[in-house]
């Protein structure tokens, strides 16, 4: 059913009792083209560019729990390309460039919203990186401008500029472009999208171990509902790509962390836009229920407990109370923690592996969900034609054995 | 928050430390002889396992020293832990 005017005046007056369900739910057929392993965002986005673009239909997704309810539907929902490294502009203004017309392109709301992201910077060495980054973002065609704090101020009321706080704002990077989807939409959307196209979303179905021919490649995969024949699989699992890729026998250059989010009670629009601090971990936008949306920063340790240590939110409440004191007295409703994979340098791994047929997306580490589409783009074309897509040709496993690194951690000096 | 016992100064809380990555990772004897896939997997591949993690900490707060740790990375209970250069 394609979404519009008429169809929802249509169920609107039948009492909204005639909406279809948006995807098929089949049994796994004996054995398919491409397996992705992974129904969030990224894994059902790529799913969706195989059969719209490729033409590949002959593809099942298969996901263990629910879609989009691990890493996708735990995240703080940001979206932004100012990164400074040309491979990651690159990759992540690509993506936003497929944010701007997702909703059209899927005929699914996603409820992208440009509502700009403003990043504050509170040392010297801050404003020296963040106006490095700007120069950087400027050359490559990507929008991001310095702020003053009182300009920083306009764009942000609630913000705190005084200079008698134990972390004053010198200023802030702005990315007007920036801003915010509905997580559990883009996992739908890309889902309706690649059902329709031939898809096959599998849900409840874990993946427990590929197997291999005598060669070394790819036949298919064992899964709690059976063997599942395939001569692509493409491993789409976060914060457990460790635990699958290790099924075929490849070490992965990969950490798994708890990163934790929380949300506030639901009160009415206080706050435009998305504001971030790397510096002290708080970031912070307002959903469109109402809700602050609060991501705060990893644990110390490894784990994949999908909870984190209650001092790491304490910690990031802090700050936020002191940079918005008007939400001193807001109470908290919920948190959780989401498993992300983190890399060396930071910076995402896509491509091929040492085993023939199989493919992997992962080290989205904190920030994978800004991605999605581009992810899921480039991740596509190059499970299809069996070869990197040129803007996943630097993010290679092979990177870390030839030292070209891509080292977003020391240009960020966080997680991000 | 970890209630992480030091093999030196007894149950301290998490935050006294700092976390060191995994464990029994030793520097090749001679890094030269070594091949770019043997060096990276020394400097990058870790096995991030989904269970029984032996892993580095450091009290930094407390005697300063490093030692190792056995957790569990799903409950993150700690199984125990004993001094550095021993075997786990």
């Amino acid at each position: 059913m394609k979404f519009s005017l008429r169809t929802l005046l249509t169920q609107g007056l039948a009492g909204h009792s005639g909406w279809p369900e948006q995807w098929r739910s089949p049994e796994p057929k004996a054995a398919y083209d491409v397996i992705i392993v992974g129904g969030g965002g990224h894994g059902l986005a790529t799913a969706y560019y195989l059969a719209a673009e490729h033409r590949v239909r002959n593809v099942a997704v298969l996901e263990k729990g629910w879609l989009g309810g691990g890493n996708t539907g735990r995240n703080t929902t940001i979206i932004r390309s100012n990164y400074l490294w040309d491979e990651s502009a690159a990759i992540y203004e690509h993506a936003l460039k497929l944010w701007e017309g997702l909703s059209r392109e899927l005929n699914y709301n996603v409820m992208y919203s440009a509502r700009g992201v403003m990043m504050l910077a509170h040392t010297v060495h801050d404003a020296q990186v963040f106006k490095r980054h700007v120069h950087a973002n400027r050359l490559n065609g990507i929008d991001n401008e310095w702020l003053t704090p009182e300009e920083a101020k306009d764009f942000c009321p609630p913000l705190n500029i005084g200079t008698d706080v134990r972390y004053p704002i010198v200023g802030a990077a702005l990315q007007r472009r920036g801003g915010t989807a509905r997580h559990d939409a883009v996992a739908w959307g890309y889902a309706r999208g690649a059902s329709a196209l031939g898809v096959d979303i599998i849900q409840n179905c874990e993946v427990i171990g590929i197997d291999r021919d005598a060669a070394g490649a790819v036949t298919g995969v064992e899964t709690t509902r059976g063997r599942i024949g395939a001569g692509k699989v493409g491993v789409v699992a976060a914060g457990h790509t460790s635990v699958l890729m290790g099924m075929a026998g490849v070490r992965m250059p990969l950490e798994s962390y708890p990163l934790q989010a929380l949300v506030s009670e639901p009160v009415k629009p206080v706050f435009p836009c998305v504001v971030m601090s790397n510096t002290i971990h708080a970031y912070i936008s307002q959903s469109d229920k109402g809700e602050l949306v609060i991501g705060a920063g990893t644990d110390a340790y490894t784990s994949y407990s999908q909870a984190g240590g209650l001092h790491i939110a304490e910690h990031t409440l802090d700050a936020i109370c002191e940079m918005f004191p008007m939400f001193r007295r807001m109470r908290m409703l919920r948190s959780w923690g989401g498993i992300v994979d983190v890399t060396p340098d930071r910076s995402p791994i896509i491509g091929l592996t040492p085993v023939p047929g199989l493919f992997v997306n992962c080290g989205w580490g904190t920030g994978g969900f800004k991605a999605t589409p581009g992810s899921g783009h480039v991740f596509a074309a190059t499970i299809a034609q069996g070869r990197p897509h040129p803007i996943a040709a630097p993010f290679t496993l092979e990177r870390f054995r030839t030292g070209r690194l891509i080292d977003e951690a020391a240009a960020a000096a966080v997680a991000h | 928050m970890l209630v992480i016992p030091c093999p030196h100064c007894g149950p301290r809380p998490e935050n006294e430390f700092r976390y060191a990555g995994e464990a029994h990772i030793a520097r090749p004897a001679d890094p030269e002889a070594l091949s770019d896939a043997a060096w990276a997997d020394f400097l990058y591949m870790r096995g991030n396992p989904k269970g029984r993690h032996a892993e580095r900490w450091r009290h930094v707060h407390g005697c300063g020293r490093f030692f190792n740790c056995i957790r569990d990375t799903v409950t993150d209970r700690i199984e125990r832990t004993y001094p550095a250069g021993t075997a786990p």
